[in-house]
């Protein structure tokens, strides 16, 4: 029972950094329905660009952040138009941009290996300290606290985009129906290169935010990818709502797991996978999806 | 015509600068070396430290005019294949050496993968230098595989018992990731530790590989209040999230690992946090390093841009191969030639100070003669770099 509080702090932490990994693979997959592979070496792309501007020049941590979003949305863009489009123009078959997915997948972990090298980097802390409460009843660092709020207003923000902006009213159309929005006027072409760009930033900030908690490697990018599909197929593919929602039960599963299984070895992701495949079996589109799709 | 000139001129021009450069090449004739490890994924940094280390080496000898064994002079080639820590892609590395040639390979990296290239090195008559613990690779009748490194049953027993006399360690917490490497050295650490009288008071606490943040993992072993937290197997990747973890929970004993890491890593992934982190360090420490340890770090920067504190040990393995077959010649095509001067071989030690030598030890961990003989060195690290918190010998 003292574990409690513990168990609702690592959740909501942890649910807020998946969401926010989740939200630009759905974003993605809802406008184009593309799955895209490389979204976790685009995460690791970030928090390299954080790490260098940051970590190793020495400039302010909010210039790095915002390195790591504009690199990425450029590389996002270009991705769209050079790659991903013309694909999408000449192949009606899924698999088609799964494979090219899959290629950038592999070009961004060897870019990578070339640039920035094979090892763990990490960043000076933002803020020092820790928040003790009770007789170490709850016990949290306090620039997990900041990543958190900060994780939570990019959601926040983002979503008031997508409602409330014309671009990010576009982009909605675009998902719910691509034929229609073409006929109301939506460029498009314009769209779907915007749309990627702005999955693959959000992607770059949460890499930039999670670079000061967790560092980089080369190798976190399948793993990120793997998890971000589980929130997303939790949730329900191309569903905002649902990422944020499969990112958050994804989180508080694994805080409850780890603690309260943690005498039993490492079953909670077993627990876990478990779970998901009665759950999609029962529900396969997810918590929010269309069975339609 | 002008034009058909210039083409005759350029392709003249190729020819000629291709023949010259094949003669250059062929100077001296070239021996091939082997490297089956792990250079891309989380654990990249184990076998990308290794290849490393080869190919500055190599580059090295072949910059002074090759190596010299019995009469003829070779130039050194590195053959790398990333066998992605995945045993069957190790099994395809091994078996991509032997179509080449070549009998004498570094690597694997990790305990799964060295198990499954045996059968191939055996029969194709390869000498392999694992990163690797389990003792059936080197205790008879397996006879190809050379420990390449100190074995965590050799150096966890020597940490534990120093911190229990020195530091007053009574009670031990082990933590490891859920695979093979990590776990059986937590399983040996554990036998160790109770063979020392200590009480382990969390042994089953695992997690995934790919874990980045782990806060929740170490939450329930900070409630035993160990005086002793073990970071069974832990990669360098790991290391310092792994320390931020526990020191921000509140834990204020002692950190150790039986793994080799990196200073830099541990510096800006934990900073001061890692203050007091025991770890199995390289094998030439700035106390023993020798000016040539000196000069192949440096090479080694130049190269690639960074040292890795892990290249102290793996520096190692390519000169132990090198000095052998300078010992006896004849073990440059047949493995059982080696075999035979690995139990009297002798060599100087060109990376440490003093009169250290270069020889082959296991007789007591495996009944043979199957381990470089490194010096066990366990470091501390403190404020961005390691010292030596004391030396000893294996076996």
């Amino acid at each position: 029972m003292d574990q409690i509080p513990q168990i609702l702090a690592n959740g909501v932490y942890l649910g807020a950094q998946y969401a926010m990994i989740a939200l630009g693979l759905t974003l993605i997959f809802a406008l184009m329905n593309v799955l895209n592979f490389a979204h976790g070496q685009m995460y690791v792309l970030g928090g390299f660009v954080t790490y260098t501007i940051y970590g190793a020049w020495g400039l302010p941590f909010v210039v790095a952040l915002a390195m790591s979003c504009i690199t990425l949305a450029i590389l996002g863009a270009l991705i769209e138009k050079y790659l991903f489009a013309p694909v999408i123009k000449k192949s009606a078959r899924d698999e088609s941009t799964m494979l090219l997915a899959a290629a950038i997948a592999f070009l961004l972990d060897a870019v990578i290996l070339l640039v920035f090298g094979e090892k763990q980097r990490g960043v000076p802390k933002l803020v020092d300290g820790t928040t003790i409460l009770g007789d170490y009843t709850l016990v949290i660092a306090n620039d997990r606290i900041l990543i958190c709020l900060l994780a939570i207003a990019s959601i926040i923000g983002f979503i008031s985009f997508m409602q409330f902006s014309k671009t990010g009213r576009a982009l909605r159309a675009l998902a719910q129906d691509r034929v229609a929005a073409q006929l109301m006027g939506v460029n498009v072409d314009r769209y779907s290169m915007i749309g990627f760009a702005l999955g693959a930033m959000l992607a770059g900030l949460v890499g930039g935010l999670l670079v000061t908690i967790t560092g980089i490697n080369l190798g976190m990018g399948g793993p990120t990818s793997i998890k971000a599909f589980m929130m997303v197929m939790i949730g329900g593919a191309g569903v905002i709502s649902g990422a944020i929602a499969g990112g958050i039960i994804l989180g508080f599963l694994e805080a409850a797991g780890l603690a309260l299984l943690a005498s039993y070895g490492n079953i909670t992701y077993l627990l876990i996978f478990v779970s998901l495949m009665i759950f999609l079996a029962i529900r396969p589109q997810g918590l929010m999806g269309k069975p339609w799709g | 015509m002008k034009r058909r000139n210039l083409l005759k001129s350029t392709l003249s021009a190729a020819v000629l600068a291709s023949v010259a450069a094949g003669a250059a090449w062929a100077e001296n004739p070239v021996l091939k070396i082997g490297f089956v490890g792990v250079t891309s994924g989380p654990a990249a940094a184990w076998g990308i430290s290794n290849q490393r280390s080869m190919e500055t080496r190599a580059e090295w000898i072949n910059e002074i005019g090759g190596y010299k064994i019995g009469d003829t002079t070779y130039d050194i080639e590195i053959v790398s294949f990333d066998d992605q820590k995945d045993p069957k892609r190790a099994v395809a590395g091994m078996e991509k050496m032997a179509q080449e040639g070549i009998h004498y390979v570094v690597g694997p990296n990790v305990d799964d993968g060295a198990a499954a290239v045996r059968p191939v090195a055996e029969s194709n008559g390869i000498m392999y230098f694992p990163y690797a613990f389990p003792k059936s690779l080197y205790q008879a009748p397996a006879s190809n595989a050379v420990l390449g490194m100190v074995a965590n049953y050799q150096s966890g027993p020597a940490i534990y018992k120093h911190l229990r006399d020195n530091n007053g360690v009574k009670t031990v917490a082990f933590i490891a990731a859920n695979e093979s490497d990590p776990l059986s050295q937590r399983d040996g650490g554990v036998e160790a530790a109770k063979a020392l009288d200590l009480d382990v008071v969390s042994d089953s606490v695992t997690y995934q590989v790919d874990t980045t943040d782990f806060t929740p993992v170490l939450t329930p072993i900070m409630r035993a209040k160990p005086d002793l937290l073990v970071l069974s197997g832990v990669s360098p990747a790991n290391a310092p999230q792994l320390i931020r973890s526990a020191r921000e929970l509140g834990f204020s004993g002692l950190i150790s690992t039986e793994t080799a890491q990196d200073a830099q890593v541990l510096r800006e992934g934990a900073g001061d946090m890692a203050n007091g982190f025991i770890s199995v360090g390289g094998a030439s420490t700035p106390e023993i390093a020798s000016d040539m340890m000196n000069e192949f770090v440096e090479r080694y920067t130049d190269m690639f841009g960074e040292y890795n504190d892990e290249s102290n040990t793996k520096v190692y393995a390519l000169e132990y191969i090198l000095e052998t077959l300078k010992a006896n010649p004849a073990a440059i095509d047949d493995v059982e030639a080696y075999k035979v001067t690995m139990d009297t071989f002798e060599a100087p030690n060109p990376y440490m100070q003093g009169d250290a030598v270069l020889k082959y030890v296991g007789d007591f961990s495996f009944g043979q003669k199957r381990q470089v003989a490194v010096p066990l060195v366990v470091n501390v690290y403190q404020d961005g770099a390691f010292e030596t918190m004391f030396i000893a010998e294996v076996d």
